[in-house]
Order: C-alpha cells, then sequence, then structure tokens
C-alpha cells in the first residue's frame, strides 16, 4: 500500500516559498530544489511526495484524491467550491479579488453591466448579493483588454500591486474579497492520514503565526 | 437453479451481500416505480443532493420525474407506523447530475430506512448496520458520526439570517475555523461563543477519547449535554467491538438542518476521495410531510466503488 503523503503545489513563486514552509514544518524533499523537469518528486524517510500543479488545478487534485493535502488560492476555491477541508489560511500570496474599469467610469444602473472575468462564479454571486442584472463574458486571460475595447463595463479580476491596471488606465472601483492561499486537505484523506495531516497543519499553523 | 458464484461482477457482489445483511436483520425489501411527480421534489428542492431533475409529461399530462431521491419517495407512500418501527431496505436506481460533467446520471444507490417510535436502540442498530456496511466493502473504513442536536445548541442564537447561516455552515463542514471566526467577528459574536463552538468542532477523533472531552464542553449547555448522553447511548453497541477502531466522532460532518437531526452519519473507505454512505435522523423532515414518526435510515452510493478492489469472500 502507498503510504507516502501525496502533495499538490501550486507551481510558480507561491509553491517555492510554501514548500520551504513545508519542508521546515518536518516534510522535506530536497530534491524539489534540484532545476529538474522532473514532475514528481519523493523522499521515502519522510514519507512524502510532492508534485508541482497548475494552480487553478490543485483543488481538483486535492478533490478527486490524486493529492491528499493541497496548497490553493482562496479565489479557487471560492470559484470552483470544492468538497475538501479548508483547514489553514496560510497568510501568504495575498491579493485581492475586485472590480475594476476605466479611470473616472461611472455606473448606469439603468443598463445591464457587462462584466469580463475569468471568475464567473465569483463575479456572479457578488452581483446576485447586490441585486444588479449582469452580462458574464468568460475570458481566459488578458481580462484588462475587455473594458478598454469596449467589449466589457467592468472586469471582475485578481489585483496584486495594480501595476497592470494603472498602465492600462483602469482603477479598483470595489474589493470583492480578500485572498491568501489555504491548505486544503481530501475529506476521505484527512480520516485515513490523519495523524500525517494534523502534524503537518499544527507545524504550518507554528510557523504562521510566528511571522 | 445453481450457478458459479464467480460469474458476479462487483456491483452484483455488493448488492446480493448487502441485501443478505439487511434481510437476516428484520428489514424487509421495498421496490418503487421509476417515477415519481415532480411536484413531490419541488416541495422539498433543498433535500436533493442536485436540485436539477429529468422530467416528462405522462399520458394524461401530469409532469412526471425519474426519481434523483428515494426517501421521499418511501415516505410519501408509507403512512405513519403507530407502534414498533417499520424497517425497509432497497436497491434503486437514481437519476442525477454528476458534479464532474454537469450531465445527468443514473447511479445505484442501496440503503434502508426505519420510521416509526425510534428509539435509542434503533437508531444504535442503524449505526452497527451502516458500520456492518462498510466492512463488505473495505477492511480499512471510517464511520464518522456527528449529532446535529449539539451542534445546534452551539449554532441555533449565532444569526437571524439564512445566507449568513448557511456561510457558517459551510466553514463549520470545511473545517474552516479561521473563515468561521472571521465571520462570527463580522456578525458580533462574542469571542466566548465563538470559541465554545470551535472548541466543541475540534474535538473530533475516538468516541473514547472524544465523549468525556464533549461531557466537559457541553456541561453547561444542557440541550447539548443531553445530546451527549444519548449520543453516548447510541454509540454504546460498538463498545468492545472490532468495529470500535473505525467509529470517530466528529461534529463538524454537519447536514442539513432542515431536514436533519440527531444522530448523522458518513462512512468513508480507503480509496475513495468521498464518503460512500450517508444517513441519519430525518424526523424534521417527516414533519415537513405531514408524519409525527421519527425516522433513521442511509444509502450507499455504488457507483463510487467501480475503481476499488473488494476484499475476498
Amino acid at each position: 500500500m502507498d503510504k507516502m503523503l501525496n502533495i499538490a503545489l501550486p507551481k510558480g513563486r507561491l509553491g517555492e516559498k510554501v514548500y520551504a514552509m513545508f519542508a521546515e514544518a518536518g516534510f522535506p524533499c530536497p530534491q524539489i530544489l534540484e532545476n529538474s523537469r522532473k514532475l514528481i518528486f519523493e523522499n521515502p524517510e519522510a514519507g512524502v511526495r510532492y508534485f508541482w500543479v497548475k494552480p487553478s488545478d490543485v483543488a481538483i487534485y486535492v478533490e478527486r484524491g490524486a493529492a491528499d493535502v493541497g496548497v490553493a488560492g482562496k479565489d479557487i476555491l471560492l470559484e470552483y467550491r470544492p468538497e475538501v477541508y479548508e483547514l489553514l489560511d496560510m497568510k501568504c500570496g495575498a491579493c485581492r479579488m475586485a472590480v475594476a474599469a476605466p479611470k473616472g467610469y461611472q455606473d448606469d444602473r439603468i443598463r445591464t453591466l457587462r462584466v469580463a472575468t475569468k471568475f464567473t462564479e465569483i463575479a456572479k454571486d457578488y452581483y446576485a448579493s447586490l441585486g444588479r442584472d449582469i452580462e458574464l463574458i468568460h475570458l481566459n486571460g488578458s481580462i484588462e483588454l475587455a473594458p478598454i475595447l469596449g467589449l466589457s463595463d467592468v472586469i471582475v479580476d485578481i489585483v496584486e500591486t495594480g501595476t497592470t491596471l494603472k498602465e492600462n488606465n483602469l482603477e479598483v472601483i470595489s474589493t470583492i474579497v480578500p485572498i491568501t492561499a489555504r491548505l486544503i486537505a481530501n475529506r476521505a484523506s484527512y480520516k485515513f492520514r490523519k495523524r500525517e495531516i494534523m502534524k503537518l497543519q499544527e507545524g504550518l499553523s507554528a510557523l504562521v503565526s510566528a511571522e | 437453479m445453481t450457478f458459479d458464484y464467480s460469474i458476479l461482477d462487483d456491483t452484483e457482489r455488493i448488492t446480493f451481500a448487502l441485501r443478505e445483511l439487511y434481510l437476516s436483520r428484520g428489514y424487509s425489501r421495498y421496490k418503487m416505480s421509476k417515477f415519481e411527480e415532480y411536484d413531490l421534489y419541488a416541495r422539498h428542492k433543498d433535500f436533493l443532493v442536485s436540485d436539477a431533475v429529468i422530467t416528462f409529461t405522462d399520458t394524461n399530462g401530469k409532469l412526471l420525474a425519474l426519481k434523483p431521491d428515494v426517501t421521499l419517495s418511501i415516505i410519501k407512500n408509507n403512512q405513519d407506523e403507530p407502534e414498533g418501527v417499520r424497517k425497509l431496505c432497497y436497491n434503486e436506481n437514481v437519476y442525477r447530475v454528476s458534479k464532474g460533467t454537469n450531465s445527468f446520471k443514473e447511479l445505484m444507490q442501496m440503503g434502508l430506512e426505519c420510521m416509526g417510535a425510534v428509539d435509542g436502540a434503533c437508531i444504535s442498530e442503524v449505526l452497527q448496520l451502516a458500520a456492518e456496511t462498510l466492512k463488505v466493502l473495505s477492511t480499512s473504513f471510517v464511520l464518522e458520526v456527528s449529532d446535529l442536536d449539539i451542534l445546534s445548541a452551539f449554532t441555533e442564537d449565532l444569526t437571524e439570517d439564512s445566507a449568513e447561516m448557511s456561510g457558517i455552515l459551510r466553514c463549520i463542514q470545511e473545517k474552516n475555523f479561521h473563515g468561521l471566526t472571521e465571520l462570527l467577528e463580522k456578525n458580533g459574536t462574542s469571542r466566548e461563543k465563538t470559541d465554545a463552538l470551535i472548541a466543541v468542532l475540534r474535538t473530533a477523533g475516538s468516541p473514547e477519547e472524544v465523549l468525556p472531552k464533549l461531557e466537559t464542553l457541553c456541561a453547561g449547555v444542557p440541550r447539548a449535554a443531553e445530546a451527549v448522553e444519548r449520543l453516548e447511548e447510541a454509540l454504546g453497541v460498538f463498545w468492545g467491538t472490532p468495529f470500535l477502531p473505525s467509529v470517530e466522532i466528529d461534529l463538524s460532518s454537519a447536514a442539513d438542518m432542515n431536514y436533519y437531526n440527531g444522530v448523522v452519519f458518513r462512512g468513508y473507505i480507503d480509496g475513495v476521495p468521498e464518503s460512500v454512505l450517508s444517513g441519519g435522523q430525518y424526523d424534521v423532515l417527516m414533519r415537513k410531510m405531514g408524519r409525527k414518526s421519527g425516522a433513521i435510515g442511509f444509502a450507499v452510493y455504488l457507483d463510487l466503488l467501480e475503481r476499488i478492489t473488494l476484499p475476498e469472500e
């Protein structure tokens, strides 16, 4: 029986930072730091197996049990609503989900608002809570382009520093929700690998509160 | 007629093994029609796992639906049992939207229901049958038991707003205690109340460990203390049996309190990423459907077992 703890990490800067925290919490796997094209890294002594996946896919790997635990942004959890345990706010990778529009934009409540976004569920929930009728335009990237070309009135997107918005003459008009990375776990794995997952959770929690 | 048992596929073997188990405990088979009037589901939409239903018009113009659920039909077709308990088991196909594909699927579901004067002994029996069912499916399983009466004693006066309440319940089910703290801080719940709730939710684990802790934590809340006592009595059936290490109390495993109450539970088996069995007491649903008696039952989702290897025997 495979008894290693499978951990899905988001590819990229956030994933590297998160790995360092996992290693410090007692789940090291040094070969992950070697620059290679490998996708899976194992450390049998520590009983862990890491793999890098696209950040938006982490929740799917965890929900379907291919990974026991993983780290995903709150944006992904709100958008896909996976049935997983959200065990810890890792307080890193901070940004916010926001509505942005061209500078000087005035909302006209008489017309249906056209909203371009990658996060259709979040946008839908947000405008439903305001009782606002919208037309959703789902885009996969370069969302900032939409209002400039008149494809949409506003966009709903992740804002980190706001530089991209500024350079394209856009500004945040309201913040929907602050976003950070979260430790998530598969519900069945949590039952069968409880000891390891609790150890990880407690280790990470100590690191997060020490910061 | 005799035949070689090896020709049975896994689903058939499970179906027969479970049917034998339920019949041997005095449950009688219940067979129902494939269709039901759509109205039944429209009235109890939130009880369904997914609210999409396949509908069609019957020759007389009535709107019918392919069953998305079995429990509602059983309640509808059975009158109150004035004395004793009516015990039924079933094996039915249901039609639901599967989350992954977002299209309708035919799923095989097996389960049992007890309706009537459901007492502690009856709850114990159903819990034991749930554990035995899981044992048929896998040598490594967990039966996660929760009690909504304990949970509701700590959550009932947190908010009047139903949207806020469902947010709170969602956090509870996700073990998202940081999110829960944030939500309750925002709505002005006192720190002590929040801490008391989270302390209760955090005491997950084996009954020997958790029950004494819960007794201490619930000492000041009479409704919760009573419920802990009842839960202890119900779980007594596992004491001194080989099932005990596989039973776990986890109060974060909540179900919809508009339908369920008291003891609720889920079953997990190693190798399947979601719960394969779920059930509990649903007196609240019985009231909504005009029945006076109590009820408890559970269902096993056989479609989730496709990818696992069954234990021998």
